[in-house]
């Protein structure tokens, strides 16, 4: 099975190609054929994905880490890397969630789609990114990982700014694009910092497997007096922080929702926002090294958790709310890595893509019945009209509240457990946020599902439930995310029912997590307890939003106009977009106008300059070529001119004149020979 | 008996004559007839020269030479006299002047 892994990635990449050349080529689009070719193509990935899944499932598990390697890439004498693919746990949950959740968001798109002109653009795309996206859980090293890093950047630009003859989009997908890139500049920094390092110590490489070997030699090094691994890790962590929209880099994500309803649930819910947490999770044993690092992530992760759900509660579109609301999940996978429970987050980052990927699916055929209004302040009601969608939203919702036994509960109170016990000032912050992520969620569907209709007449009479092609992600998106948890069962709650090793999750991740067993055996009844009170916080967010968005609208009413000042901030996400715009943006701009001003006034006066001195020179070059060498010519041909004139006299044409020439001249010569 | 002197002399004038004759008449015919005189003074000194040099040949042998040559060239010279006064309509050498610089 392990020979045919790289069909894995290709085939996307082919099907993006033929796509790709199908638009390109202005042919007249056969719908089926496109959709076709792209869902073929990632199905064929997830089926591949499936096989060799199920090999590993029957291997030992220190023998479930591989290697395939494609071809030699870089061979320098210090440094060596190949094109080639590490299959492992870690890499293989991020292949099922790609594939999965890709091929099912493929599908989506059918429907969604269906009224698209540039139909075969889109679905190019979409296989493209899904290309990038493989290569980056797949690759066997840094550089290959960069490259998918990149390439997903790359796609999301594309998506985001997909319907670019607005300007609106275009501009959401410049911003996406050069948000990132700060991140990414940071991560190569990042990884040019630790091959130098590495190669100071002779240990030259980028494959994860030699550096999980290589990393220790370096704890003792410095660079300008920090140590490299801190420095190193921080780094990369800018760069997930770009890649995976945390605080201070996560601006872009909410701008993001331009592009089409299934790209923000695959690109920016699913999959590529949560590369950051992957990249950490597969770095993990850099990672514990640098604990000032770990730091660092934790309270960053988690600051952005209880920001992001903050600014949640304000937001009136439909996606948006969904934005934020990704922002601060990420936030809690981020807080989880910091805290070192790696397969927490990891698990946290496989439900919350089913649930996150339902929820915007959800909004998607929630938009479409709605005619492309995203308000939700013109939405309500429309549980009757669309029971299906309703039904499935409302199970996502439930599983990202977190409310037992749905898929949000396990991972996200693994992730507070963890974190209770390394830091418990930031278990309070993560229990804030989600009760903020119960609320928000439940304003969103109230909003939008419950009450009455708010919607003019118009759209009133189109609303219709969406077709199959959409329904039937939904509820195989819903199903994962009732039943995805029950892959990560603690054993606290496992052990009740007499089942020990209930955290399938975590035994399938322990070859790339191995480090120190949670040494935390302060018996269940801490675990017990915490978990009755996340589950009570869930619940309790969940009535206090459904009671404040359907039957006491008055109080959350009440409490804007208490505290105008405070509404106003938060509604504004904290005027940090504005704070960007004065301080980085305006100056950046400055400095442009500044460069062109130089570049016009002086540059260009040294070429004008230039060109005039040139033009002098031409002149005087001219002038003497005109007087001197032309009056030298003239001269000789004036000369030949009047010589001939003079000897012209000579030649009369009479030959007896000739003959007196020749009579005198003998006589001169006799005379001249003989006197 | 006469002498080498009196021989040179006669051809001295006779030259002289021919000279005069080609430079100053205007008719080509004229020109001619003084080219003959000029040749026919040549043709003298020749054999003169090889009578007073125990009659030798080889004097004698140019004079034949010198008196076929007057023939061709006579013959050439008169076609081109035809020849001129087809073009001009005279035979006036100062007339013939197209070789003018």
């Amino acid at each position: 099975m392990l020979n045919m892994v790289w069909l894995v990635p290709i085939l996307p990449l082919i099907g993006a190609f033929l796509n790709g050349g199908y638009s390109f080529s202005g042919k007249k689009l056969v719908r089926p054929l496109v959709h076709t070719i792209a869902c073929g193509a990632i199905l064929g990935s997830f089926l591949v994905t499936l096989l060799t899944f199920i090999h590993f499932l029957g291997l030992p598990s220190e023998e479930r880490s591989v290697t395939v390697t494609l071809f030699s890439w870089l061979n320098l004498t210090n440094v060596k890397a190949d094109v080639a693919f590490l299959i492992d746990p870690l890499s293989l949950v991020m292949m099922m969630i790609i594939t999965g959740v890709g091929s099912v968001i493929h599908i989506y798109s059918i429907g969604y789609m269906s009224h698209e002109k540039s139909y075969a653009r889109y679905f190019a795309y979409l296989n493209l990114f899904c290309f990038a996206m493989l290569c980056l859980v797949m690759g066997s090293n840094l550089l290959i990982l960069f490259v998918g890093w990149e390439g997903v950047g790359l796609c999301s630009y594309l998506l985001i700014g997909f319907w670019f003859h607005e300007k609106k989009n275009a501009v959401a997908g410049m911003k996406a694009f050069l948000v990132n890139r700060v991140g990414d500049f940071a991560f190569i920094c990042g990884t040019m910092l630790l091959l130098w390092s590495l190669v100071s110590v002779g240990q030259g490489t980028v494959t994860y497997t030699e550096l999980k070997g290589a990393v220790h030699l370096l704890t003792n090094q410095t660079v300008m007096g920090f140590p490299v691994l801190t420095v190193v890790t921080l780094l990369f962590f800018i760069g997930a922080t770009g890649k995976s929209a945390q605080i201070p880099l996560y601006v872009w994500l909410p701008d993001a929702m331009a592009g089409p309803t299934p790209v923000s649930a695959l690109i920016h819910a699913a999959t590529m926002v949560t590369a950051g947490v992957y990249m950490i999770a597969r770095l993990n044993f850099m990672y514990s090294l640098a604990p000032d690092t770990m730091n660092v992530v934790a309270t960053v992760g988690y600051a952005t958790a209880i920001f992001a759900a903050s600014i949640g509660f304000t937001q009136n579109d439909i996606k948006k709310v969904l934005a934020y609301s990704t922002v601060s999940q990420l936030g809690f996978m981020f807080g989880a890595v910091g805290v070192g429970a790696y397969t927490a987050g990891v698990f946290h980052l496989m439900t919350h893509a089913f649930f996150k990927a339902c929820l915007f699916l959800g909004s998607g055929s929630v938009i479409h019945a709605m005619s492309g209004e995203q308000d939700m302040r013109k939405m309500g009601g429309l549980k009757d009209h669309l029971p299906i969608t309703y039904k499935t939203f409302l199970l996502a919702t439930v599983a990202i509240a977190g409310i037992f036994p749905f898929a949000g509960f396990f991972s996200k109170d693994e992730i507070l457990w963890h974190t209770f016990n390394k830091e418990p000032v930031l278990w309070c912050v993560g229990v804030l946020a989600a009760l903020g992520t119960a609320i928000y969620m439940l304003r969103l569907v109230a909003m939008t599902f419950f009450g009455a209709c708010r919607a003019d007449e118009k759209t009133k009479h189109h609303i219709h439930e969406s077709p199959a092609t959409m329904t039937i992600p939904l509820i195989i998106l819903a199903f994962l995310s009732v039943c995805g948890g029950l892959l990560g069962i603690p054993e606290a709650l496992g052990h009740l029912v007499g089942w020990e090793h209930s955290n399938l999750l975590e035994s399938w991740l322990e070859p790339v997590f191995a480090g120190p067993h949670h040494e935390v055996e302060a018996g269940h009844t801490m675990e017990y307890l915490l978990m009755i009170f996340s589950l009570g916080v869930a619940l309790g967010g969940c009535y206090l939003g459904y009671t404040l968005y359907t039957r006491r609208q008055d109080i959350p009413e009440r409490f804007v106009r208490r505290f105008p000042r405070l509404h106003r901030l938060v509604e504004n996400k904290y005027y940090v977009d504005e704070i960007y715009q004065k301080f980085i943006v305006d100056n950046l701009l400055r400095l442009n106008q500044w460069l062109a001003l130089f570049d016009q006034k002086v540059i260009d006066g040294i070429v004008n300059l230039t060109g005039s001195i040139t033009k002098v020179g031409a002149f005087i070059s001219g002038w003497f070529d005109r007087v001197f060498v032309d009056g030298l010519v003239n001269l000789s041909a004036n000369l030949t001119l009047q010589g001939g004139r003079g000897l012209r006299l000579a030649q009369t044409g009479r030959i007896q004149d000739y003959l007196y020439v020749v009579v005198a001249i003998s006589l001169l010569i006799l005379f001249w020979r003989f006197s | 008996m006469a002498t080498l002197q009196s021989y040179l002399m006669v051809t001295a004038i006779l030259f002289g004559l021919g000279l005069f004759v080609v430079t100053t008449r205007r008719n080509a015919v004229g020109v001619l007839m003084g080219v003959e005189l000029i040749l026919n003074a040549a043709s003298i000194n020749f054999v003169a020269f090889a009578h007073f040099r125990g009659n030798d040949v080889a004097g004698n042998m140019f004079s034949i030479f010198i008196i076929v040559l007057a023939a061709a060239e006579a013959a050439v010279a008169l076609a081109l006299v035809i020849s001129l006064f087809r073009q001009f309509g005279t035979i006036d050498v100062e007339e013939a002047t197209t070789l003018k610089g």
